[in-house]
This record gives structure tokens, C-alpha cells and sequence, in this order.
């Protein structure tokens, strides 16, 4: 049993019950977490593919072609599995369901892919609906590069896992392939409500 | 590596924003100069932050003092550098590394460089040559950023083989070197590659990193050069 | 050439649950360049959902590590040889 530090409370505020899933905190800043070097992609090289179950481009968006899209500013609760939570977060993306627009599929799985090799698995089902976002936007500036820029995956009502910065596309898969945590302990769904952190969770 | 319950017995402020931290451990299996403990602080409510401290104190006593700098918006180093009292606990696992140590059992010479408060472990090697007397020749190149961010600035005032440089010192009462470790520091205030020095070097990633290259350009055999990058503001 | 926060050395203590030797100690070589070095000077990420170590050379993920209080994964197909020190020789 380890012993209380009296006084000791890290970056965290205090949580209004109710608000955040079960074993979160809720903090005031942005925490950076990363698996790796913080990705710097130019904007002339950036572009945003969604590849079908076939591997054939089904969609692609270079940065103009992208911001030329219709965009949402949402904002939405964010979790992450080390247990912050930061609660009315502003962003500005474009839903995924407007990029699978015109996507024929019979795909039930995805896997994002991201500059630098991260890569998060999900149902396609949780893509879509209106439940995800390709965000370049956040607090209404440029989403800033330690934090996913020039954009990131955006999954709300998953552990921020799956919100995988740096992205680059979607491929569509008919077999679920876990991703760089799925692998390796972390739950492969991640529903913060059922505090879905690892396998066997 | 189990959690031992470390009591915090002394505490002393060795700058404006540093204080060493003298701990009783139980138990305690004694250390290598340059090994580092983990510290683990628990809140009430169960939540844990945990984070590697080099020991300053050297091999041989029962002393384990470590010397944490506090960073302003650091989550660990707030609270052990203002909040701690003699007689509180905290929780520590160590000594933790065999690579970036020096134990004094030969005559090489030594070069250590520092940056920040990575010259934490160096001092602990320095200590630890006082105490066993030896007779590698050993010299220190340390970074900081103004004077009164230099750690153990009387105890380095009275060895030699010691160089201070400043890099964001404005004042006009430092009369020693200022400016970044470069090359030319390294080959007037280290060894050259020819006497095969043992060379350590510590601090945050980005001196570790430019310094590293340094040696290694200079001709430094990079098996003789070990590192411990202490996170981007140093630790 | 990127730079990361930590390396192996800041790793170890976690790592030490794993394995039964001081890891900073250990050498890997990587499975995708083959630079072969001390495990301590791998790149560390350490503020992650888990620890990743990177090869210093290439940054290609060498191992990674997950642990709760009861269990922990680690997974090691970047290392494509991995060696270290037994009884006999000095710690």
C-alpha cells in the first residue's frame, strides 16, 4: 500500500462527479503524451488518404483539397486512459463521415495511420455518425504540431488513444488489426465509461 | 526493484530554486556514483506521479541525499523542493543503473560534463573520487544558466579541474566563462582523445545530444562516451 | 535527427520489473538498421499511455512496455538481439 504524500496533488482541479468517466482526473492544461519524436509534416507533402479493403485509394485530399471541405467546430470532452480528462475542449475538423462520402465498402474495421508509424484500430461504425473528425483546429487556432498538427484523428467517446495524432489516413479492413497500444496491453475498444484500459478489461 | 519508504531527515536549499534532500532509508543497499533512484508521490485520492532523481551523495555511507531543482510547472519537483518537511516519507525504488556510473577502480581520466542540473551524478562521482582518493585525473565541464543557478557552487570552488560556463547570465559579477559548451571549451577544459578518457555526460536531451556529438567529432571513441538525458528542461 | 526527453537510463526502474537484469546494462542491436548499443542510450518516451525505447540511430521502435499494478506487457520485435550480462561478470 503505498503512503500519502500529504499535500500532494499534481496538475490536476477538482471533478465535478458525474462529469468524467470512472478513474479519470480532470486537469486545466493540454498534456503532451507521445510514443515518439513529435512529427513536423510541410503542408505541401501532407495529404490524407483513405485506402480500401483492396489497398486502393478510395479517397485522397491534399491540404488545399482538404480545407476546401465543409468543417464542424465541435466541442467535446476528451479522456485519456492515464486518467486526465479535460472537459469542454474546442476543435475544428471535418467529420469522417464526409470523407467516406462515396467510399464503397463492406469494411467493418479501420486502422488510422499516422506520420512517424502510430497506428489505433476501431470499428468503422465508430468512425462514422458523426462520432469522429479529421481536427487541424484547436481553441481556434492551428492545431500546434505536439499535439497532433497538422492534424490529428479525433474520437471523443474513446480513450484519446484512438485520436491519433499525425494522421495521414484510414485504411479499411475486413479483419480488425490491432494498433501500436492495442498490441501490446492496451483494450482494444477503449470505452472510458467501462474504463476499457486494457486487455481483458 | 521494490518501494522503500525513504524519511526525509535534512533538508538544504542550494539555490534560489534547488534543495538537496537528505534521506534515511532502511535498508538502503548502498550505491554507485551516478545511479539514480525513482521517486513515487501518492495524493490522497490515489493518484501517483513518479520520477527518476540522480543521488548527489557519494558511495560508501549511509547517506542518500538527492538534489532536486524545482521546475515552475513541473508536477514532482514543486513538491519536493518546497514541500517537504524533515520527517515526512516519501516512496523511492533504486539504485537504478549500472551504466552511467564510475566507481573509481581505475586511473583513467575522467571527463564529466554537465548541464543543469545534470551535474547531479557528476558530483556524486566527483565526492566519491574525494573519498577513495583517487588518482584518475577527473575534470568537469559544467553548464548553467545564470550564477545563481549553480549547484554546489562553494564545494566547486575549492577543486580544481572545475569550469563554469553560463549561458543566460546578464550580470557583470561573473568573471568566468559564459556562453554554450562548444568544441573549443571541450578541448581546452577536457581531455583529448589520445589519453582515451572515460566521459560522461548529463544534463537535458538537447545538450546531452549537442555534446555527444561534440566528443564523438572530436575523436572520442563514442564506447567511451556515456550519456543520461534528464528530460527536456532538466529533470 | 530527432531528440527525445529521456533515454534508457530513466526507463530502467520500470523496465526492472520485467527483467531480471539491469537492463541499462544490456545491448540491442535493432531489427530494422542493426545499430547495435547500450540499452541507456535508446530514446525514452516515457509519458505516453506506456514507454517506447527507440533506436538513437534510426528511431524505429525497439521495445515497448505497458504495466498496471498487477501485470505488464512488453514486446520486443524491434530488438532484434538483445545482450546482456550474466553472473559471473561485474555488475
Amino acid at each position: 500500500m503505498a503512503i500519502v504524500n500529504r499535500g500532494f496533488k499534481g496538475r490536476r482541479s477538482q471533478a465535478g462527479a458525474g462529469l468524467i468517466p470512472p478513474g479519470q482526473y480532470l486537469v486545466d492544461d493540454f498534456p503532451v503524451l507521445t510514443a515518439g519524436p513529435t512529427q513536423f509534416t510541410p503542408l505541401a507533402e501532407w495529404d490524407f488518404t483513405i485506402l480500401d479493403e483492396s489497398g486502393a485509394a478510395a479517397g485522397r485530399w491534399t491540404w488545399e483539397e482538404f480545407q476546401a471541405l465543409p468543417a464542424d467546430d465541435i466541442i467535446v470532452d476528451i479522456h485519456c486512459v492515464t486518467k486526465w480528462s479535460k472537459l469542454g475542449t474546442h476543435w475544428r475538423g471535418v467529420s469522417v463521415d464526409t470523407l467516406m462520402e462515396g467510399v464503397e465498402t463492406s469494411a467493418e474495421f479501420v486502422v488510422a495511420f499516422s506520420d512517424g508509424g502510430y497506428t489505433t484500430n476501431l470499428p468503422l461504425a465508430d468512425v462514422l455518425d458523426g462520432q469522429a473528425w479529421v481536427a487541424f483546429g484547436y481553441d481556434g487556432e492551428a492545431l500546434e504540431s505536439e499535439h497532433g498538427g497538422p492534424a490529428r484523428l479525433l474520437v471523443p467517446h474513446l480513450y484519446f488513444w484512438k485520436s491519433a495524432k499525425w494522421v495521414r489516413g484510414l485504411r479499411l479492413l475486413n479483419e480488425d488489426e490491432p494498433g501500436f497500444w492495442e498490441a501490446v496491453g492496451y483494450h482494444n475498444y477503449g470505452d472510458p465509461w467501462r474504463e476499457q484500459r486494457y486487455w481483458g478489461d | 526493484m521494490k518501494w522503500l519508504v525513504a524519511t526525509v531527515t535534512e533538508t538544504t536549499p542550494e539555490t534560489a530554486s534547488a534543495v538537496t534532500i537528505r534521506l534515511d532509508v532502511p535498508d538502503w543497499p548502498g550505491h554507485r556514483a551516478g545511479q539514480h533512484v525513482d521517486v513515487r508521490l501518492t495524493a490522497e485520492d490515489g493518484y501517483q506521479a513518479q520520477r527518476s532523481y540522480s543521488i548527489a551523495s557519494p558511495p560508501g555511507s549511509d547517506r542518500l541525499e538527492l538534489t532536486v531543482v524545482r521546475i515552475d510547472d513541473g508536477e514532482v519537483s514543486p513538491y519536493l523542493a518546497s514541500d517537504l518537511d524533515v520527517g515526512d516519507q516519501i516512496e523511492l525504488r533504486g539504485p537504478i543503473g549500472g551504466y552511467f556510473v564510475w566507481d573509481g577502480d581505475d586511473d583513467r581520466p575522467v571527463l564529466l560534463t554537465g548541464g543543469g542540473s545534470g551535474v547531479v551524478p557528476l558530483v556524486s562521482m566527483m565526492r566519491h573520487h574525494e573519498a577513495v582518493d583517487s588518482k584518475a585525473p577527473m575534470r568537469l565541464v559544467y553548464s548553467a544558466r545564470t550564477a545563481g543557478d549553480v549547484l554546489y557552487r562553494d564545494e566547486l570552488a575549492n577543486v580544481h579541474d572545475v569550469t563554469i560556463t553560463l549561458t543566460r547570465d546578464q550580470s557583470s559579477e561573473w568573471d568566468g566563462r559564459r556562453g554554450r559548451v562548444d568544441n573549443e571549451l571541450l578541448a581546452t577544459a577536457g581531455w583529448p582523445p589520445s589519453e582515451g578518457p572515460r566521459c560522461y555526460v548529463c544534463g537535458p536531451d538537447t545538450f546531452v545530444e549537442a555534446v555527444a556529438n561534440i566528443l564523438v567529432d572530436m575523436g572520442h571513441d563514442q564506447t567511451n562516451v556515456k550519456t543520461e538525458r534528464f528530460g527536456p528542461t532538466g529533470g | 535527427m530527432s531528440t527525445a526527453p529521456f533515454d534508457g537510463n530513466a526507463a530502467a526502474g520500470d523496465l526492472s520489473d520485467v527483467f531480471a537484469f539491469d537492463v541499462t546494462m544490456a545491448r540491442t542491436t535493432c531489427a530494422a538498421c542493426g545499430d547495435t548499443r547500450p540499452l541507456a542510450e535508446l530514446h525514452a518516451y516515457m509519458r505516453a499511455p506506456g514507454s517506447v525505447l527507440r533506436c538513437a540511430t534510426c528511431e524505429a521502435v525497439q521495445i515497448r512496455l505497458v504495466r498496471t499494478d498487477r501485470r505488464a506487457w512488453v514486446e520486443l520485435t524491434g530488438v532484434r538481439v538483445m545482450q546482456l550480462p550474466v553472473s559471473g561478470s561485474s555488475a
